[in-house]
């Protein structure tokens, strides 16, 4: 491309001294040509040695049996892999997300309908909205304590229902059900915050003559929803789906902070974590991350399959 | 009442509600935080109000026992460098990908697109030896450096900015005789104030919540982010949640007015960094 135009470019006043303007553009090619490289140089760098090398060396460490520490370690093929699926305790951790992902169904209706009630005129709205979203910009270990306490026994939570009349004596972390859920919910509480502020952003970008067309029409708030809004929020709702699935297979922080992971509640990144770096399984803890990155994968690439996504214009 | 009056009201009511669910747990920490022991053992409700709004004993104490004070201190350091580094390393990278054609260009891009792909959390097992390897471990240079390093989203909010500033000012630049340095440095990284401040408060944010990458790397007592170091509230302190609370507030209050001052800035923020 750039040979062929300084061609053009040069031909016609370059007749009579050809040598020195073929060379200066040379040097100055090569010159541009290294520039993009040098400001390129340091992102790179990181980018391979803590994205792309990890995930290289993960693979490789995912068919051996090494543990972290030791010069040794031994190729053990797919072992670890049929391991992971024939090990039911292993597996158990999949079924944690599924509260997860019942919870992240709840948060999204839920931060769609708040967005689409704030669209409209409403006294206190910002108020309103950052009451909503201030839990999104909260620090992990804080929002721990807060809810260890709110379900401690007699806690927020209990003292609240007796409030309310309900006299309860049940120790909400207690079991297994109760405990996830519990969690679960902790995880709405945090995180309808964002899905609610993005879902704001996208109706609010809808123009507003539709509306007054609409209610013109004689549209109710329903058709308004359903064939303006919905439509409008489609790109934003299709991200938040995939937002929450790949969340809810990651699941750390809180049930880590809240309960460690006890009575039934760990999940496959407490698992992955505990493998690797308390019994030192480096092998298998990368088989089961290597699992996890694939799901993930998967899942992102369904949802660009089913929900094209014409907003991707990189370069 | 006429049926939009009715639906008006259920509305606020929803509105109220869950304000009320959002806001509760947090105001009932905060009471508890200006609660005495006594009264911690004495009052079996946790609603009740605290007999001294100005009780801050349990503060002392979170800054005392708890080293809350070493723990902002790192918490600090970690994000002047890391911030500071994700700004000039992005405004690089976005500088470079829009304003050059270059070979393997494409390729550059996609390796940056396929990052955001991959969950952090999923690669630490192997991050971990290779900050392992660099001497990084148990070092405040550990995070700094993944901070930095695994920040895609960031170079995004520069490239749509970079993409915004009309080449011909860089034109105009170089026939003023300016290298492409000089044009990143004198043009180009003035004009990208707004999308400064949008990452500096996004990665600021992300930065100070942070437990993960902390916790994984830096278990040095004194190494203590505000995260790791409340964490460690749970031991010593069992079950005295009056100081726990305080602990849990110190932490909130900063992020409570860092979003007072900067709502609008921190609503497009984490909008931009989401849908990237």
């Amino acid at each position: 491309m750039t040979d062929t135009t300084t061609e053009k470019v040069a031909r016609p006043h370059s007749a009579a001294p050809p040598v020195r303007k073929t060379q200066a553009p040379r040097q100055v090619r090569l010159r541009r040509g290294l520039t993009p490289w040098l400001f390129l140089a340091a992102p790179l760098i990181l980018l391979i040695t803590f994205t792309y090398a990890p995930v290289a060396n993960m693979v490789a460490y995912s068919f051996t049996d090494w543990d972290g520490v030791s010069p040794e370690l031994s190729y053990t093929g797919a072992e670890n892999y049929a391991e992971i699926f024939t090990r039911a305790e292993l597996f158990q951790v999949f079924f944690v997300s599924g509260y997860y992902l019942a919870a992240s169904v709840v948060q999204i209706a839920a931060a769609l309908y708040f967005a689409t009630i704030l669209s409209f005129n409403v006294r206190f709205r910002n108020f309103f909205k950052g009451v909503l979203f201030f839990p999104y910009l909260i620090n992990g270990v804080a929002i721990g304590f807060v809810f260890l306490y709110f379900f401690q026994d007699g806690g927020t939570l209990d003292s609240v229902l007796r409030l309310l009349g309900v006299e309860s004596d049940r120790a909400w972390l207690g079991t297994s059900t109760s405990a996830n859920v519990s969690l679960a919910g902790v995880s709405v509480w945090r995180y309808m915050g964002l899905n609610f502020v993005l879902f704001l952003g996208a109706i609010q970008s809808i123009p507003g003559e539709l509306y007054e067309a609409a209610e013109l029409d004689g549209a109710s708030r329903w058709h308004q929803f359903r064939y303006i809004i919905a439509p409008g929020i489609r790109p934003v709702l299709s991200l938040s789906v995939i937002l929450s699935i790949s969340g809810s297979l990651s699941v750390f922080e809180i049930p880590y902070i809240m309960t460690g992971g006890a009575t039934g509640t760990e999940t496959f990144v407490i698992q992955t974590v505990k493998l690797a770096f308390q019994f030192n399984k480096t092998g298998l803890a990368s088989a089961a991350a290597v699992v996890l990155l694939l799901i993930i994968l998967a899942v992102t690439w369904v949802q660009r399959r089913l929900v094209p996504d014409d907003k991707v214009d990189l370069v | 009442m006429s049926r939009r009056g009715i639906a008006r009201a259920l509305t606020y009511l929803s509105l109220v509600v869950a304000s009320v669910v959002v806001l509760l747990p947090l105001v009932v920490v905060l009471l508890t935080s200006l609660k005495s022991s006594e009264e911690m053992a004495n009052d079996s409700s946790a609603l009740q109000l605290p007999e001294s709004l100005l009780h801050f004993e349990n503060y002392v104490t979170a800054f005392q026992d708890g080293e809350m004070l070493a723990a902002f201190g790192n918490t600090a350091f970690i994000l002047l460098f890391s911030v500071t580094g994700t700004v000039i390393i992005g405004s690089m990278a976005a500088y470079a990908i829009d304003r050059f054609t270059f070979r393997f260009k494409k390729l550059v891009v996609a390796l940056f697109l396929v990052a955001t792909l991959v969950p952090g959390v999923t690669t630490q097992v192997a991050t971990f030896q290779i900050v392992d390897s660099f001497g990084l471990f148990d070092t405040r240079w550990a995070p700094i450096a993944l901070y930095m390093g695994t920040d895609i989203v960031s170079i995004y909010i520069f490239l749509q900015f970079v993409r915004s500033i009309p080449v011909s000012l860089d034109e105009s630049a170089r026939l003023d005789g300016a290298g492409a340095f000089t044009i990143y440095r004198k043009i180009i990284f003035p004009l990208l104030k707004p999308a400064i401040a949008t990452v500096v408060i996004v990665k600021g944010i992300t930065v100070y919540n942070d437990f993960y990458i902390p916790f994984l790397y830096m278990p040095s007592e004194d190494l203590g982010v505000i995260s790791t170091s409340l964490f460690r509230f749970k031991g010593p302190f069992g079950a005295h949640w009056e100081n726990i609370s305080a602990g849990a507030v110190l932490v909130i209050l900063p992020t409570l007015i860092v979003f007072l001052f900067l709502q609008r800035y921190i609503y497009n923020g984490f909008t931009r960094g989401a849908t990237k």
